[in-house]
């Protein structure tokens, strides 16, 4: 296969960026997209230049650190699917594709392909955990949960930390983001004890890192990789609102 | 001369823990305030390390090379974490698992440190559960197991195939919970370069921040690696592709022993390599084998479709050889069984370098459903990289490099021989002898941070109450730093015409041929001879384009492919050294009549540590001896 690929170039956040253009043959369609951009990198290297940079680790959709913005999606043309996972057979032969990467105010560039996604770490610090130490915990099965239930926590708690939301958002919102955890936590009777603070402190730092509002465009839900449903938005909210109604007066 | 104290306590096995942490030293709230702790890593061992050190109280220091730290590789890891909670009624027991985990790593790993490991197990389960990770439940509400390889009993604990994810998010909570508390101060996207020890002590590290290149300089009072295995060593692993051997090759290079390097666990169930341009492969978890039946064509060569290949021309090998465990053998068993059936020319696929898993006849017992609900991710997972649909027709599977059971040598407190340097989770060697049994990773490295170290470590920094913070303005540190900086300054000039990744593939080529799955004599002088003309060629040939004052992502992997041709020529060291089979590491020499692995207790029922003596030379082999008092070594059946 061969493809023509617009890529976007930067050095770093201080100077101004550029879509270069590379045309890459002897491509195969069993290639993941970041080999196809390992084999770029390749022949920039060998050829004096200086290789585009990407983000990457775990290469099977699951560490959260790959994320590119591809022909106006991110994460590309395949639903349920992160960069890593997406392979070349799904593009057409000899055609233009374009790579870019997050666009968002609370994502500072950093180079090439590779943006600061820290904000989404900020947020999990604001109250994305359960207050409890090692070793002060009780025997596991002492507090039964409903199956539906846990499974519905497991949801949402699959959320890889990628970003994706965010970039497809035209808010840059990272309600699905932090709903996911709000939600996972909520659910349980283990996180429902603080679950009022946690949802104030975590929608307070998201607004806080300049991440949008949201806007029901349900843009989100669509391109998540791990396809975390827009439901849990409405359940954060619901946990939002009833936090500032029912909160016992000081 | 260097003497191993493996401080394993005395009294019964059963109370060697327990009385032993009863007598630990302590150190004081308002002592623990004025000591730092250095953890580098933030996978489950890591991150659970540092945030029970945070809760403790003491100022700790950690370290990631990823932009954040949820994203380490323990987040991969898919089918469970075993306990000996006995849910099942099946017989279950602290006992039973620590039996079966030295009879798994083949009688090649300490009794007390897996002692230890089996009994806070339990722990671990209900701590995951009180952070609120989603473990499988059944419909009454208490949590559900399922069986692993190499055992008889269901106490494998999980959340779909993403049991690594899960518990790897929940210790990346109560770490953020730290970090905003400001007990845990938080280093992103830093390469751990060199160790500082200053009068015979770890004191501190000399990192590279990976975004500007600055070389900078950490103190502390103790450090901890929590880095990881090296499997990547074989460049093709189900490693993530940033896993290194950096870090705990750096501490080794400053008098840390490395025990037990060829010890290196080829898991059997991997999506088989597809392409030339392959960067990883992708593991399919070790669950699967609970319904999966892994079968080759009776016939050679035998080109027909799966689906038309009747029942009665299949061979399940697994079943046949090891009727007792069947599909659930062990996995060095597993991976060799698939080996010599495609070596013998049953192998299935274009490359005829596969077997097939297969899900037929769970499916057309249980219903489609009930396999989607326990495995669905993971055959998603199969269908988007091969394009294939397991639920229609059977996986292709062969082994690929997973796990490495060597690693740091430590003692029963987690320390390696450099006073005050900790190793904990994959990075130390100490819990799975010669071969990891399934779900036992997740469970030693929370066990490790949560549970052990923050007891360890105390002990020793009782003596440190009153050493005031370290100093990085010394000659130590100086020294490293100078270093460090050298070394990077080498590789950037050798600016030859071939990419670090070109490298790595080839030694890892070298590697995988003839430091892999079975090993001669024959095959590792050569492999050695190969590692050393590839390894010389390197420091002619490498480009790295840029700078070192940027990011640079291929001066990061040049530096992790310069140890790895350390590390490999330790791995065949050892490798020939120990003149047996044992577990994963499989001389063809030295093989019973059925072709299993055939130990040799009277020469070999012994750790071999290695002291560094300087790049291409013999390292230095020191031997810890394993003693047995409660097990009997015997020939590790499984049929």
């Amino acid at each position: 296969m061969k493809f023509k690929l617009k890529i976007w170039r930067q050095k770093n956040a201080s100077v101004k960026g550029t879509f270069e253009d590379y045309t890459l043959d002897n491509v195969s369609p069993e290639m993941s997209f970041l080999q196809m951009l390992d084999y770029l990198n390749q022949q920039i290297i060998e050829s004096g230049g200086e290789p585009v940079h990407f983000e990457h680790d775990c290469r099977e959709g699951i560490c959260g650190s790959c994320g590119l913005y591809i022909n106006g999606r991110p994460h590309g043309p395949l639903r349920n699917t992160t960069t890593c996972e997406l392979h070349m057979r799904e593009f057409e032969d000899n055609s233009t594709i374009v790579i870019e990467p997050w666009r968002s105010k609370a994502f500072p560039l950093i180079k090439d392909l590779v943006v600061d996604r820290s904000a989404f770490d900020k947020v999990i610090q604001a109250g994305g955990f359960i207050n409890v130490n090692t070793g002060s915990t009780q025997e596991a099965n002492n507090i039964p949960i409903n199956k539906t239930i846990s499974d519905r926590a497991f949801d949402a708690a699959v959320c890889i930390g990628c970003g994706a939301c965010v970039a497809a958002c035209k808010n840059s919102s990272a309600m699905l983001f932090v709903s996911a955890k709000v939600s996972q936590f909520a659910m349980l009777p283990q996180g429902k004890i603080e679950a009022a603070e946690r949802v104030e402190r975590m929608v307070d730092k998201m607004d806080e890192m300049g991440f949008g509002f949201c806007s029901n465009t349900y843009a989100c839900e669509f391109d998540c990789p791990k396809g975390i449903s827009v439901e849990f938005i409405a359940m954060m909210n619901r946990e939002f609102f009833s936090s500032k109604v029912c909160k016992p007066k000081k | 001369m260097i003497k191993l104290d493996n401080k394993i306590p005395q009294g019964p096995l059963a109370d060697k823990w327990s009385n032993y942490k009863s007598a630990l030293r302590l150190v004081s709230p308002a002592n623990k305030r004025k000591i730092d702790v250095i953890v580098v890593g933030t996978g489950l061992s890591g991150a659970s390390a540092a945030s029970s050190l945070g809760e403790l109280g003491y100022n700790v220091k950690v370290f990631c090379f990823q932009d954040s730290s949820r994203r380490a590789h323990s987040v991969a890891a898919q089918g469970g974490i075993n306990a000996a909670k006995n849910y099942k009624n099946d017989g279950d027991s602290v006992y039973r698992l620590f039996y079966d985990m030295i009879k798994g790593g083949d009688f090649r790993a300490r009794e007390a440190n897996v002692y230890r490991a089996a009994e806070v197990s339990n722990y671990v389960i209900d701590h995951f559960t009180a952070l609120g990770v989603p473990f499988a439940r059944d419909y009454g509400g208490m949590l559900e197991t399922r069986s692993f390889g190499g055992v008889q009993v269901s106490r494998t604990f999980y959340a779909k195939g993403q049991t690594g994810q899960q518990c790897l998010l929940g210790t990346y909570s109560s770490l953020s919970r730290q970090i905003a508390k400001g007990t845990v101060k938080m280093y992103e996207r830093r390469d751990m370069l060199d160790l500082v020890i200053i009068d015979g002590k770890a004191r501190g590290i000399i990192t590279r921040n990976l975004l500007t290149g600055e070389i900078e300089r950490h103190s502390a009072h103790a450090v901890v690696l929590a880095t990881g295995g090296y499997g990547t060593v074989f460049y093709l692993s189900t490693l993530a592709l940033g896993s290194n051997a950096s870090a705990a090759w750096a501490a080794h290079r400053k008098g840390a022993l490395f025990a037990n390097p060829s010890f290196i666990q080829i898991h059997p169930t991997s999506i088989p390599v597809l392409n030339e341009y392959q960067s990883k492969l992708t593991l399919m978890s070790e669950s699967l084998r609970n319904d999966g039946r892994v079968w080759v064509p009776k016939e050679k060569d035998d080109k027909r479709h799966p689906n038309q290949i009747p029942e009665a021309e299949r061979d399940y090998y697994l079943e046949r050889r090891y009727p007792a465990f069947g599909n659930l053998v062990p996995r060095d068993v597993a991976s060799r069984a698939a080996k010599e059936r495609c070596d013998a020319g049953y192998g299935v696929g274009d490359t005829g370098l596969a077997v097939y898993l297969d899900f037929k006849d769970a499916i057309a017992k249980q219903g489609e459903k009930v396999i989607e609900d326990k495995y669905g991710n993971l055959f998603e997972m199969y269908e988007k990289i091969t394009g294939i649909n397991p639920y229609k027709e059977p996986m292709r599977i062969y082994p690929a490099g997973h796990y490495t059971m060597g690693g740091l040598w430590v003692d029963y407190n987690l320390m390696t021989t450099i006073p005050g340097l900790y190793a904990v989770g994959e990075s130390n060697f100490s819990d799975h002898g010669a071969n990891r049994l399934g779900a036992s990773s997740l469970m030693q490295c929370s066990g490790d941070g949560y549970f052990i170290l923050p007891y360890t470590i105390g002990d020793y920094l009782a003596d440190d109450i009153r050493t005031p913070r370290i100093a990085t303005n010394t000659a130590e540190f100086d020294r490293a730093e100078k270093e460090a900086k050298e070394r990077i300054e080498r590789i950037m000039s050798i600016n030859g015409t071939q990419t670090a990744t070109s490298f790595h593939k080839r030694l890892g080529k070298i590697l995988w041929d003839h430091c892999g799955m079975v090993r001669s004599e024959e095959g590792l002088k050569k492999g050695i001879e190969l590692l050393e003309q590839l390894e010389e060629e390197f420091w002619k040939e490498l480009r790295v384009p840029g700078t070192a004052d940027e990011f640079n992502q291929e001066l990061e992997k040049a530096l992790r492919v310069a140890d790895f041709f350390e590390v490999g020529r330790l791995m065949c060291q050892d490798a020939l050294d120990r003149k047996e089979s044992c577990g994963a590491h499989f001389r063809e020499e030295f093989q019973t009549e059925q072709g299993e692995a055939q130990r040799n207790d009277a020469e070999y029922a012994h750790v071999s540590a290695y002291e560094y003596t300087g790049n291409r030379k013999d390292a230095i082999l020191h031997k810890e001896p394993l003693v047995y008092e409660n097990v009997e070594l015997k020939e590790r059946s499984y049929k």
